[in-house]
């Protein structure tokens, strides 16, 4: 171990150019229109207050560029914005800073943050930024009668054309079974037993032949936009923007979305820690998180952002409330992920997937 | 007479009265020695930033110490234990002690990932038993099974005396579908977790159809290259250069245009009533998809080898073969196609170790069934962390080239390689 370590300190060293400089810190998210809106709503803010500057970099998800810069020691990152179930993992395998949360500022009312954050958005080791869904698009000019149910992505009969999905066990296989016509609050333990993930399997089976799988987030609404699609898996905050910005026909369903959060870490070892901690305070307090839904529909994880969510930064008639994962007609049939029990049964699901996948 | 000649002949001396031999060795030696000294800078940055890491990296394939560098009481318990008999008290007092450490140190993440990848589930037992073991109390097997009821199955001992082995042959195994058992047998994993194995044949069958398919191309376009006059020639080169300049990525932006169902071959066969609006071929995002383009990226390493060695090859053979009443056929299959075997086998070589390792094109265009085994070692090294299976994966794949590669030299032998 320390043998690799070493190995790749030195090839760090002789390869890799001088990092970022203490008065920048590298911000890395997931990038296209959320990174835009965390550009727009916490960078610029950011960097005019401290004269500091900020890096976007883009990346897609998961933990092994920061486990690599963590275990080789040269840790370029300064924050990243990651899943729930990530930011747990790294923080159980130590690769992530804690963070105290009795520095974060409070509510405008003076309540503490700790009150003030919706249950589940601090963790020992991240801050909550947004709570955002995955869920299905379709391009309305396909369709004389849109589609509303989970059931009907899986109805190649009644809604001909292709299908976009993720290239990941992870959110399909529970869209199957809801699909299949399970209600959100059994999926977990129906996808617990052999029994579930078979029928999760022969549902997707259905569909296999019209699928185009897709990786980065940025894909299907491209996908959708050139007509390789005729419906996808994606996540609301793109799609969102292609209709409300690019006036793209298409149209959301909510029911059977998976909604999740996405929080703020720090590497172990970032070496500008204090000016990414002060950025992140900064990001997540009240004005912040809800200047960030007016560039695109993810939810503020703040109880007291949620009265200051606005309209659409370049269309003031769409209020952005009425898009959020989290309105009534949403959380209908809708389905929170359960990140135990990915982090127990991701490894098995996801290698009987791809094994699915290739056969 | 003749003898003493002899004898002067094997004494000659230099000017300086050094004998000739060795005054040559001396300065063989020091010119040998210059050339080490001029390729040392390579040398080292060879070793140091490629062999000596990859050879550190495979090590991971076989060798893992997490489970032995943190269950510190655990361990030496275990390897006392014959994987049969019901656990001992003194076994799950060992755990306890363990995971109590665990928690305080922030290190119990780590075990329970390792034992997650032995033991589906295991990470919940691991990360939430260890929540609670400060509070436990002898006798510590009841209060343990308590907590977790998993803790009384032999199922998850048996899965921790595997991973209590920090030399293991488990992710070679899992690189061939196999599980190795606390009993130190292999064993098949289920069908539906099988992929490895079909993966390493696909990856082969890719790559040997790219290979064929590029030779096919590619031998025809060098042949004209190399017969055309110089002035048409050169042209003709650049046409086949500028794509080799072009980044691959480019190229195989440029495939998805060209042959996804809204793109341009689609719409000409559409126009041509060969494929209907409705009915658009599936040319990509599968085998298809993948076939296609790498055949394209890699051709200008087809074509270029055996371009350089019919350069070589005098005209005037074959204008002698054929004034002995040679056809046309048996003047290029007899003459001809012989001296060009050095070029196709070169170009083939290289094709065949560029294809095998192909990654970025397959995970672009290679959909469900396009995807080849470097793209699974790229998920496992960046998707579920699993590092020790990709490194064996990438050991199986670099044993794999050697052996192809030994098989070239007996067949065709190495030799007869000719780049130019």
């Amino acid at each position: 171990m320390k043998l690799f370590k070493l190995t790749f300190a030195t090839v760090s060293a002789l390869f890799v150019a001088f990092g970022a400089n203490a008065e920048s810190i590298t911000v890395v998210s997931w990038g296209g229109a959320y990174t835009k809106s965390q550009v727009e709503a916490y960078h610029k803010p950011w960097s005019q207050k401290t004269g500091n500057q900020v890096v976007s970099e883009d990346y897609s998800g998961g933990l092994a560029e920061v486990k690599a810069q963590v275990e080789s020691g040269n840790v370029t990152w300064d924050v990243v914005d990651v899943e729930l179930s990530d930011a747990l993992q790294g923080c159980d395998e130590g690769i992530l800073e804690e963070i105290d949360h009795s520095t974060l500022p409070a509510a405008p009312d003076g309540s503490p943050a700790t009150q003030d954050f919706l249950p589940g958005a601090l963790q020992d080791c991240a801050v909550g930024n947004i709570v955002w869904s995955t869920l299905y698009a379709y391009d309305k000019t396909k369709f004389d009668t849109p589609p509303t149910t989970m059931a009907d992505f899986f109805d190649i009969e009644k809604f001909p054309g292709k299908r976009g999905m993720r290239k990941l066990g992870k959110a399909m296989l529970e869209m199957a079974l809801m699909g299949d016509g399970v209600p959100a609050a059994e999926v977990y333990d129906l996808l617990g037993t052999e029994e579930g993930v078979q029928r999760a399997f022969a549902k997707l089976d259905t569909i296999k032949d019209h699928v185009v799988w897709w990786e980065a987030g940025a894909q299907p609404p491209q996908l959708l936009a050139d007509g390789e699609v005729s419906m996808t898996i994606t996540w609301n905050g793109r799609i969102f923007n292609a209709i409300a910005q690019e006036k793209q026909p298409f149209g959301l369903v909510w029911d059977g979305q998976i909604y999740d959060l996405d929080l703020f870490v720090i590497p172990k070892g970032s070496k500008n820690k204090e000016a990414a901690l002060d950025f992140i305070r900064f990001s997540t307090d009240t004005k912040r998180l809800a200047d960030q839904a007016s560039w695109i529909p993810y939810g503020p994880l703040r109880n007291s952002s949620i009265p200051l969510i606005g309209t659409f930064h370049s269309d003031p008639s769409i209020k952005m409330i009425d898009h959020m994962p989290t309105t009534e007609v949403a959380l209908k049939n809708a389905l929170q992920n359960d990140f135990e029990f990915w982090a127990d049964n991701g490894e098995e699901l996801n290698e009987r997937f791809n094994a699915w996948l290739a056969n | 007479m003749q003898a003493s000649q002899n004898k002067n002949n094997e004494q000659m001396l230099t000017s300086d009265g050094i004998p000739l031999k060795k005054k040559l060795s001396k300065a063989l030696f020091r010119s040998r020695l210059r050339a080490f000294g001029l390729v040392t800078p390579l040398l080292l940055l060879i070793s140091i930033g490629f062999v000596f890491p990859i050879l550190v990296f495979l090590t991971r394939g076989i060798y893992n110490d997490t489970f032995e560098k943190y269950m510190v009481n655990l361990t030496p318990v275990l390897a006392e234990w014959n994987g049969i008999s019901e656990p001992t008290e003194e076994m799950f007092e060992a755990l306890v002690l363990d995971l109590v450490w665990l928690k305080e140190t922030k290190n119990i993440g780590k075990v329970a990932s390792r034992m997650n990848r032995e033991m589906s589930g295991s990470r919940s037992l691991f990360t939430s038993s260890a929540r609670k073991a400060k509070k436990l109390e002898a006798p510590y097997k009841e209060s343990l099974i308590k907590v977790k009821k998993k803790w009384g199955d032999l199922e998850t001992w048996r899965a921790m005396k595997v991973t209590s082995h920090s030399l293991t042959p488990v992710f070679l195994a899992s690189a061939l579908d196999m599980k190795y058992t606390a009993e130190g047998s292999f064993i098949q994993k289920s069908e539906d977790r099988r992929i490895h194995v079909k993966l390493f044949i696909r990856t082969l069958e890719i790559s040997l159809i790219v290979v064929i398919a590029g030779l096919i191309l590619g031998y025809p376009v060098a042949f004209l290259l190399a017969n055309l006059p110089i002035r048409i020639s050169n042209l003709l080169l650049i046409l086949v250069l500028l794509p080799f300049w072009t980044s691959l990525l480019v190229r195989t932006t440029a495939w998805i245009a060209m042959l996804q169902g809204q793109g341009v071959l689609n719409d000409l066969f559409v126009v041509f009533g060969i494929a209907t609006d409705e009915d658009r071929f599936t040319l990509i995002y599968n085998k298809a998809g993948t076939l296609i383009s790498m055949t394209h990226i890699l051709l200008p390493f087809m074509i270029l080898p055996i371009y350089s060695v019919m350069k070589t090859i005098p005209p005037s053979y074959v204008r002698a073969a054929k004034s002995m009443g040679a056809t046309n056929w048996t003047a290029f299959w007899r003459i001809y196609f012989p001296q060009t075997i050095p070029g196709i086998g070169a170009g083939a070589i290289l094709v065949f170790i560029l294809a095998i390792s192909f990654y970025i094109t397959p995970a672009l265009v290679g959909g469900q069934d396009g995807t080849m085994i470097s793209n699974f070692i790229d998920y496992h090294m960046r998707k579920s962390l699993n590092w020790s299976l990709a490194a064996a994966m990438g050991g199986v794949l670099l044993v794999i080239i050697l052996f192809l590669y030994w098989i070239y030299d007996r067949v065709v032998g190495i030799d007869n390689m000719k780049l130019g």
